[in-house]
């Protein structure tokens, strides 16, 4: 607010450009009011807002199971991980366990689903650097990932077909090719993505040194994710505080100590190959069984209970607070954290006196999604 | 075959003096009838250019392109061109209404009138200027002043901040641009187009002038506000930079000058080092649009694989790099010079 008040009584020749909510290269409606001078930022001040739609709200009125296709439209590009943040974190205060073949299902949708929120970055980070033809590389390999999504839940973006212990059904019999196709095919496209947008030197001058973001800042600003792991600072909650069976699976932590956007870039694609390792796993070691365990029809919370469960999104830390009431199958209250909306207000700082082109860099990097920062 | 063009224009003037008409007359008639074909060429051009670009586009993206108006999409253009010719155009409240109406009138009237020097074959240009090159390159500098009335009369930040970026970048690279071609006009000793392309008749100056081909080439794509120098549209920054506020027509005016501009300038470009109307088999005023179409070609290729480049690396480049390359080569060609007419004293 301070920033926007002494940026109107100026009267030298800086200027107030309002970057969205209709713009390009926002990802979505965000509103940015940059303050100018020349081409050089003096200060950005992020308005949000242009797409809350009240979900926290819209769960009070809701049961638990009628709640998850809202979830999905939260993060919407990362498909299977927020419903599976809500499914785990209803599962934690009903004492509901799902079933053996259920929990390998919901790896592989959740890894698919990191992965293809991860080329869209990629690509979307191209596109708003002006390299069309790198995006739609990204989008042409994403595009893989969508056919798959279909196959298992009729739907290519908004996938809501995991339910309170299990899943709604079984993966179909062509899923599994496609699959094993599409990680078999994975390093090439990587070879690929490295040709087109790492290898360009335009690019790597154009990201490196861009939007430095410290491991001290980023945890002081509660940002999470790729971003904090390309600050230097070793946290994956997969790993430090293993959700599901995550714990069963083989991967590592990629981290970076850059900090600039050229680090978050080049996190985001080795965690590409780390997904496609826990996918390959999973299809490996996947049990034959039931995808769904037994539970009443109406979920019902046992008792007064505050719950909090969190899991690694593509963008960071996604978690669900759920005050439950005893006897009732609606939550008291629902919280997100939506890791977007945390990771965007770094942004301000990441521009303070970088030149106006940065500011889309920095955008693209933190990579936020705009349904999920407003909810 | 090479002298057809020629003849006709001969047939022309002679049918008009038949009628009676002095000389002086005779030839006005003549200069309109080539301005005409020179619109008509420019607009043609334009037309398959827009389309060829999505193609290659699409071949480069590994998509298809237009490919539903006629055989592989080619009329595609042509309903884009209705289209755009039958939307609203809209002029906001607050715009400075003369600089906003006739920077794109003034766009397409320079774009064109470069055309008028380059030679198609021999002794085949509308105006063979002997201060060709200098008219040439002073008209294409011209163009900022276009874009700057554009930006500043639309009062708006975006196409200000457009406008701002086209300025500088086209005055920054207009000195290497210049600089570079130094180097071809030291060995001519010629400003006059058709002498530069007369002396390429053994040695194209693609061979001679490899430093400056390349210094002119960058140049030129940064004049020409393409590829990986598009700053002042940039429409994942600026929206649509300098262009923000234009509609319909107008818009496409400036679409179509660009275009225009980026047909003149591969045609210098064919005409400067890659031997103009000289080649082999085929008629003289075939091989200008081949070579010329072949210079696009990489212009497109360098458009679609590179990202944007940033605007005070854009400047640095220009400053650290290129000037001190094209100041280089005329120390180089001018050594060259030298040299040659010792070894043809010996």
């Amino acid at each position: 607010m301070n920033a926007e008040k002494s940026a109107l009584q100026l009267q030298t020749d800086q200027y107030i450009v309002n970057v969205g909510p209709q713009h390009p290269s926002t990802h979505g409606g965000a509103h940015l009011q940059t303050v100018l001078d020349g081409e050089i930022i003096v200060d950005t001040v992020v308005k949000l807002g242009y797409v809350h739609r009240s979900v926290e709200k819209i769960a009070e009125s809701k049961t638990f199971t009628q709640f998850i296709p809202y979830t999905a439209r939260l993060d919407y590009l990362s498909g299977c991980l927020p419903p599976l943040a809500y499914t785990q974190a209803v599962e934690k205060l009903l004492n509901i366990s799902p079933t053996e073949r259920s929990e390998y299902i919901r790896v592989i949708m959740a890894e698919f689903s990191r992965i293809s929120s991860h080329l869209l970055c990629i690509g979307s980070l191209a596109l708003d650097l002006g390299a069309t033809t790198a995006c739609i590389y990204c989008v042409r390999d994403r595009e893989q990932i969508m056919d798959m999504f279909e196959m298992v839940g009729g739907q290519r973006l908004l996938l809501s077909f995991l339910r309170v212990g299990g899943v709604s059904h079984d993966l179909p019999e062509n899923f599994y090719p496609a699959a094993r196709r599409f990680i078999k095919e994975l390093p090439k496209m990587i070879d690929e993505y490295h040709a087109i947008i790492t290898g360009n030197e335009i690019l790597q001058k154009r990201l490196k040194g861009v939007g430095r973001l410290s491991a001290e800042d980023a945890l002081a600003y509660g940002v999470t994710g790729p971003n904090l792991r390309a600050s230097g600072f070793d946290y994956d909650i997969r790993r430090d505080d293993p959700y599901g069976i995550y714990d069963r699976f083989k991967f590592e932590v990629p981290i970076d100590s850059g900090g600039d956007a050229w680090a978050r870039y080049l996190v985001r694609v080795e965690e590409l190959i780390q997904s496609a390792r826990i996918i390959e796993q999973a299809l490996d070691s996947l049990p034959e069984g039931d995808i769904c365990a037994k539970t009443p029809r109406l979920l019902k919370a046992p008792e007064n209970q505050d719950i909090y469960h969190h899991i690694e999104s593509s963008k960071g830390e996604l978690g669900f607070y759920i005050v439950g009431a005893a006897g009732k199958d609606k939550p008291h209250r629902l919280h997100v954290r939506a890791p977007s909306f945390i990771n965007l207000q770094v942004l301000p700082m990441m521009c303070k006196g970088a030149k106006f082109q940065d500011l889309i860099t920095n955008i693209a990097t933190l990579d936020p999604v705009l349904g999920e920062a407003d909810r | 075959m090479d002298l057809w063009f020629t003849n006709i224009a001969n047939y022309i003037v002679q049918f008009l003096m038949s009628w009676g008409l002095p000389y002086f007359w005779a030839d006005l008639i003549l200069l309109i009838i080539q301005w005409a074909c020179v619109l008509a060429i420019v607009v043609l051009d334009v037309i398959i250019l827009i389309w060829l670009e999505r193609k290659a586009a699409g071949f480069i993206q590994m998509r298809l392109g237009p490919n539903r108006l006629g055989p592989f999409g080619i009329f595609q253009t042509i309903a884009d061109a209705i289209k755009l010719m039958t939307k609203e155009d809209i002029i906001p409240n607050k715009v400075d209404k003369w600089i906003f109406l006739t920077a794109p009138l003034f766009m397409i009237f320079i774009s064109v009138m470069l055309y008028l020097v380059l030679p198609i074959g021999e002794d085949l240009a509308v105006v063979d200027l002997d201060v060709g090159l200098l008219y040439f390159l002073s008209l294409s500098s011209l163009t900022t002043i276009c874009v700057l009335m554009a930006g500043w009369g639309s009062n708006n930040k975006w196409s200000l901040m457009g406008a701002m970026r086209a300025v500088a970048q086209m005055i920054t690279y207009e000195v290497p641009l210049i600089l570079s071609l130094l180097g071809i006009v030291m060995i001519t000793g010629s400003l006059r187009l058709s002498d530069i392309v007369a002396a390429q008749s053994h040695v194209w100056f693609i061979i001679m002038q490899p430093l400056a081909l390349i210094c002119y080439f960058i140049a030129a794509t940064a004049e020409l506000n393409r590829g990986p120098f598009d700053m002042p549209e940039a429409e994942q920054e600026l929206t649509a930079g300098a262009y923000t506020e234009y509609t319909g027509m107008r818009w496409a005016l400036f679409f179509l000058a660009e275009y225009t501009n980026l047909v003149a300038v591969s045609a210098l470009f064919a005409c400067l080092f890659l031997g103009g109307w000289h080649g082999p088999f085929l008629p003289q005023w075939l091989w200008i649009p081949i070579k010329t179409y072949a210079v696009i070609c990489v212009f497109f290729w360098i458009k679609w694989t590179s990202p944007r480049i940033r605007m005070d690396h854009l400047m640095s480049f220009s400053w650290k790099v290129l000037i001190p390359l094209s100041l280089l080569n005329i120390v180089l060609t001018g050594f060259g010079i030298e040299i040659f007419a010792w070894v043809r004293g010996l």
